[in-house]
Order: structure tokens, then C-alpha cells, then sequence
């Protein structure tokens, strides 16, 4: 019995390495030179692989520059390789817009190139509690094999940069986390927005600062974009996106603090009606019940403190 | 090795002694929880029991904040409500609260640390004897119970420990009390932190009677807050509230109504 056991562990060792997860990934043309990759607008599942998010690329005369790398390494490599079908150039810059791991977690197949983000979310990644990737492997499982949580080696400033005939604007803002990048790219007018905005799926809010989230708002409509990708759902014209993020953050700003002004707990608001503009979003109950968690208690403790 | 492990089970059960026979799932339990079987030995003992939706329990079925689950326990549904438990069967320490509501109504909400996907359930003691059990499931990445509280990241969390914030609100023929106590609630499962956390909290009358009180154990989240609500019909001015801790600390203070 021992034996047969041994030999079953050898023949488990000598198998192949299992087969990556297929993103099926799809490059949609939006702008010149610009492609979109969609993401899900779910939550990480097993399914989905973690795939719930935006990238995008600029192919520019000069190498590619990639705006996100996504959720895992095995997204990073199909990313790199879906890329390939669409140029020959080479992977010139990655951006990272901001630390959540659905945007980050692909960098590990960017290893040879240069990838960037503000120097605070370098910092955040950095401290990162490796609880928060257990989190995802748990959701995601087999998909996220081989990826780790490593910050961008290299930082970028705020200001224009011009990478082969496109001329981009960095733009440093925050209020989705600590730190978020918004990339311009004045040469097609294509705006991405990273978290800041959202279209037709509900904002996340772990890290979110609603005040500032709004004030990052109103310099991103100042832009005039000519399109906005958001972090997740479609790419479209202004001002969709940003009046739907703008509307929303409002709507939780008001209902939480007259939530806590009556003296509601916070497992009282989790059912909360939604209103009908908001309740047709993608995940909209599942992202509140989470918004209640990140964002209430500061509500109460400012209702209780001023006694 | 099936001997190996039949010895082992029969250790298992030398080691639980004559709880072996409780243990499991049983049938009529609705969350069909592997613990159920220990948790009614435990906390209910040989009492009669039902499982009752009228003992309501809300909260998130998934947690997001391992630390700091909310959930709201409503009795009022049941005539007359002596004691209320409440229990996570699945929580390295299963205990939450003991509430005996006395003059206060059969309602509370508070957080709790979660360790691993848990049934949270709430059982209340009518007057004749006979436990009511409502409770969820919550799914959970875990880790709550274990990790140190956020107060040890700050220099100077023992200067304010024992701060209370407290707020009354009007509430449908009812005087609503959140209070919010400043405390690490430290379980003692986290590495080289010894268990440290608030025992007792008692609501007293402004004679000083006891109007209700709470035993509160471990998994109570750091810097709990508590609500509870008493009946505007009992026309009293203001309220005393006292919560000691295992280390003797007692922290008092008073709200006017």
C-alpha cells in the first residue's frame, strides 16, 4: 500500500504543469494606435480568472505602452502575447494607474521592461499585507499560479511625456486609493482614468477618500478628453463615466452620513433600497455591502464624537 | 494505516469525551453547521430549543473587514426575552456576547472578529424556559481573531483606552444608545499579546439600578461599539453606563436621555 501511494506521489510529480487559465483576450481598436482590453464587470471569480478589469495599449512609433498589466501573471503573459498579434514593436513602458491587484498582479511578465507608477503606489504595493493576495488566490484560485505582489521598480512624475509621436499628459491625482494615474494621450484625445471612473459598474471604495475622489473628478473633466476609458466597463465619450462616478460617490456621501445621523448600525444599511439609477450597475448590492464596511464607520465615529 | 486511523478517531473521542456523540450536523439544524451539535451542548445545554426566525440577526453574508463584522440582533418579535446569546460556532472562541436585557429591549448590535467562514447565531431565553435560535452564515477570508489590534501600531493607545462616545437617538417609541468604547479587545491569539478586553458592561438607572447588562468576551471587535435601546415609556432622564475589563479597568460615564 505504502508503495502504490509512492508511485502515485512520482507519477504526480512527473506530470506536465497544468495547462494556463485562457483569458480569451481581446484587443478592441478604440482610438488610433489604441486598444482597449476588456475586462468582466464581476467580482473575482474562479470562472473569470480574475479578469474584472480594463487594460489598454498605445501602440506608438517608438514601442508599445501598456496601461495596466491586470490581475495575474498568466493575464500579464497572455496581455504580452495578445499584443503581439496586434505589433511587432516592443513593450516600450507599462503603467500601473493605481495599487489594487486586479490593475498590478500582471507585472510579473513585464519583468524585462520598464514599469511604473507614482512613487506612492510603489509605496502602497510595498506594504501590501499578504493577506490581500491570499484573498484573491482563495477567490480566484488556479488562475493566479506564479503571481506575486511586487511594486514597479520605476516611478513616474506628473507632466507630459512624449513616447513616439504620442504625446501623453501624466496626470497625479487620488481618492480612489492614495494614489491614482490618469494618462492623457493628447495625440488621440483618449483619456485613461484608471478607478477614477467607472461606467455601468459599481466604484470600489477600499481605499477611497470620497472628497478627494470627487475633486480628482472635476480636474479629470477639465481634460476635455475625447474618450474615457475607465477601469472598468466600456470605453465611451464624456462626460458618461464621470458623471456616473460623480453621481454615485454623492449618493453614498448623503446616505451614509444620514444613516449615522439617525443612528443606524452598520448592519441595518447593508439593505439599504438602492436607487434605480444605481441599482442596475454591475455588482451594485455586492459593492455596497463593502462600501458600508470601508467607508461607514468614519461616518459614525463622526456622528458619536460630537456628542 | 486503517488501524492508525481508527486509533486516532478513537483518541479524538476519549479527548472529547461524551461530547462525541453531539457532534456534527444535525438535521433540523437550517445552516447544517458541522459544530452545531457542540455549540447547543455548550450554550444551550439540555434546554428546549427551537430554531425561530423571530430572533433576527442581520448582518453582511460575506465579511470584508475580517475585524469588524457587523450584526444586529432583534428579539422583539418574541413576547418576553430573558438572556440573549449570541455565538459564532466556528470562531476559535465561540462566545460573543451574553446579554441579559432586563428593562432594555431585546435588541443589540456590535462587531465581531471573524477567523474563518462561521454561522453567527443569536439564541434568546423566553420566560418559559425555551431558547429561540436564529443565526447566518458568513463567508469569510478570516484571520480577524488572530491578528493584532491596530492600536498596538500607535504610541499612544493606553493614553486614551477607556475613552467613551456616546449618542442617543429617537427611535420609533424607543431611545436608541450607541457607544463606542476605546479598547484593543485583544483576544490573546495574537503572537505575544495577552488576552485584554472589556468583561462587563452594565446600563444602569439614575438611582443606580441595573437597567440591563452585557458579558462580552473576546471576539468583540476592538474599540466595540454597542447599540441598545430602552423604552421612551420608561420616561428616564439619563443613563450610566460601566464596562470593566479583565485586567480591572473600569471605565465609566453618563448620558442624558
Amino acid at each position: 500500500m505504502k508503495r502504490a501511494a509512492f508511485a502515485l506521489g512520482l507519477a504526480l510529480l512527473a506530470s506536465p504543469p497544468a495547462l494556463a487559465f485562457d483569458y480569451a483576450l481581446r484587443a478592441e481598436k478604440i482610438a488610433e494606435d489604441t486598444y482597449l482590453v476588456p475586462g468582466r464587470m464581476e467580482h473575482f471569480t474562479r470562472a473569470n480568472g480574475g479578469n474584472i478589469v480594463n487594460t489598454a495599449f498605445v501602440v506608438t512609433g517608438d514601442g508599445v505602452v501598456v496601461i495596466d498589466s491586470g490581475p495575474s501573471l498568466d493575464y500579464g503573459r497572455q496581455l504580452r502575447a495578445l499584443i503581439a498579434t496586434v505589433t511587432d514593436r516592443p513593450i516600450r513602458l507599462v503603467l500601473v494607474t493605481h495599487a489594487h491587484p486586479d490593475h498590478y498582479l500582471g507585472d510579473g511578465a513585464f519583468a524585462d521592461v520598464p514599469v511604473a507608477a507614482l512613487p506612492a503606489t510603489r509605496a502602497e504595493i510595498e506594504a501590501m499585507p499578504g493577506a490581500i493576495l491570499d484573498g484573491i488566490y482563495r477567490l480566484v484560485g488556479d488562475a493566479m499560479a506564479g503571481t506575486s505582489s511586487e511594486p514597479p521598480r520605476e516611478s513616474v512624475a506628473p507632466g507630459p511625456m512624449t513616447i513616439g509621436g504620442h504625446d501623453f499628459e501624466l496626470i497625479a491625482l487620488d481618492g480612489h486609493t492614495a494614489a491614482d494615474l490618469a494618462v492623457l494621450d493628447r495625440t488621440t484625445g483618449v483619456l485613461f482614468a484608471g478607478d477614477l471612473a467607472f461606467l455601468a459598474r459599481t466604484p470600489t471604495t477600499p481605499q477611497a477618500d470620497i472628497d478627494r475622489w470627487l475633486a480628482a473628478l472635476v480636474r479629470l473633466r477639465a481634460l476635455s478628453p475625447l474618450l474615457i476609458v475607465p477601469g472598468h466597463g466600456p470605453a465611451a465619450p464624456p462626460p458618461a463615466a464621470l458623471d456616473q462616478t460623480e453621481a454615485y460617490l454623492r449618493w453614498l456621501k448623503q446616505t451614509l452620513g444620514a444613516a449615522a445621523a439617525e443612528g443606524r448600525d452598520a448592519a441595518e444599511i447593508l439593505a439599504l433600497p438602492l436607487p434605480p439609477e444605481f441599482a442596475g450597475l454591475a455588482v451594485a448590492r455586492e459593492e455596497f455591502a463593502r462600501t458600508v464596511a470601508h467607508l461607514y464607520p468614519a461616518f459614525e465615529r463622526a456622528v458619536l464624537s460630537d456628542d | 494505516m486503517i488501524a492508525r486511523r481508527a486509533l486516532l478517531a478513537g483518541m479524538a473521542g476519549l479527548a472529547m469525551g461524551p461530547r462525541i456523540g453531539r457532534a456534527g450536523p444535525t438535521p433540523d439544524d437550517p445552516l447544517q453547521s458541522v459544530n452545531w451539535g457542540l455549540m447547543r451542548e455548550a450554550f444551550l445545554g439540555d434546554a428546549p430549543f427551537v430554531f425561530d426566525d423571530k430572533v433576527s440577526v442581520t448582518a453582511p453574508t460575506s465579511a470584508e473587514d475580517a475585524m469588524q463584522v457587523p450584526f444586529l440582533i432583534d428579539a422583539t418579535r418574541l413576547s418576553r426575552v430573558l438572556r440573549i446569546l449570541v455565538f459564532a460556532d466556528l470562531n476559535p472562541i465561540n462566545r460573543i456576547l451574553d446579554f441579559t436585557p432586563g428593562r432594555l429591549a431585546p435588541v443589540l448590535a456590535a462587531r465581531f472578529k471573524i477567523q474563518q467562514a462561521t454561522p453567527l447565531r443569536a439564541a434568546a431565553l423566553d420566560g418559559q424556559g425555551r431558547w429561540h435560535v436564529g443565526g447566518l452564515w458568513i463567508d469569510a477570508m478570516g484571520g480577524g481573531c488572530t491578528a493584532p489590534a491596530l492600536a498596538h501600531g500607535e504610541a499612544d493607545w493606553t493614553a486614551r483606552l477607556g475613552e467613551t462616545s456616546v449618542r442617543v437617538f429617537d427611535r420609533e417609541g424607543r431611545k436608541r444608545i450607541r457607544l463606542q468604547i476605546r479598547h484593543p479587545m485583544d483576544t490573546g491569539l495574537a503572537a505575544g499579546i495577552p488576552a485584554f478586553f472589556i468583561e462587563q458592561l452594565v446600563l444602569t438607572d439614575a438611582a443606580g439600578e441595573v437597567l440591563g447588562e452585557l458579558a462580552t468576551s473576546e471576539p468583540v471587535s476592538e474599540n466595540p461599539l454597542f447599540t441598545f435601546e430602552l423604552p421612551t415609556a420608561l420616561g428616564l432622564s439619563e443613563v450610566g453606563i460601566r464596562a470593566r475589563d479583565n485586567n480591572g479597568n473600569v471605565f465609566s460615564r453618563k448620558v442624558t436621555l
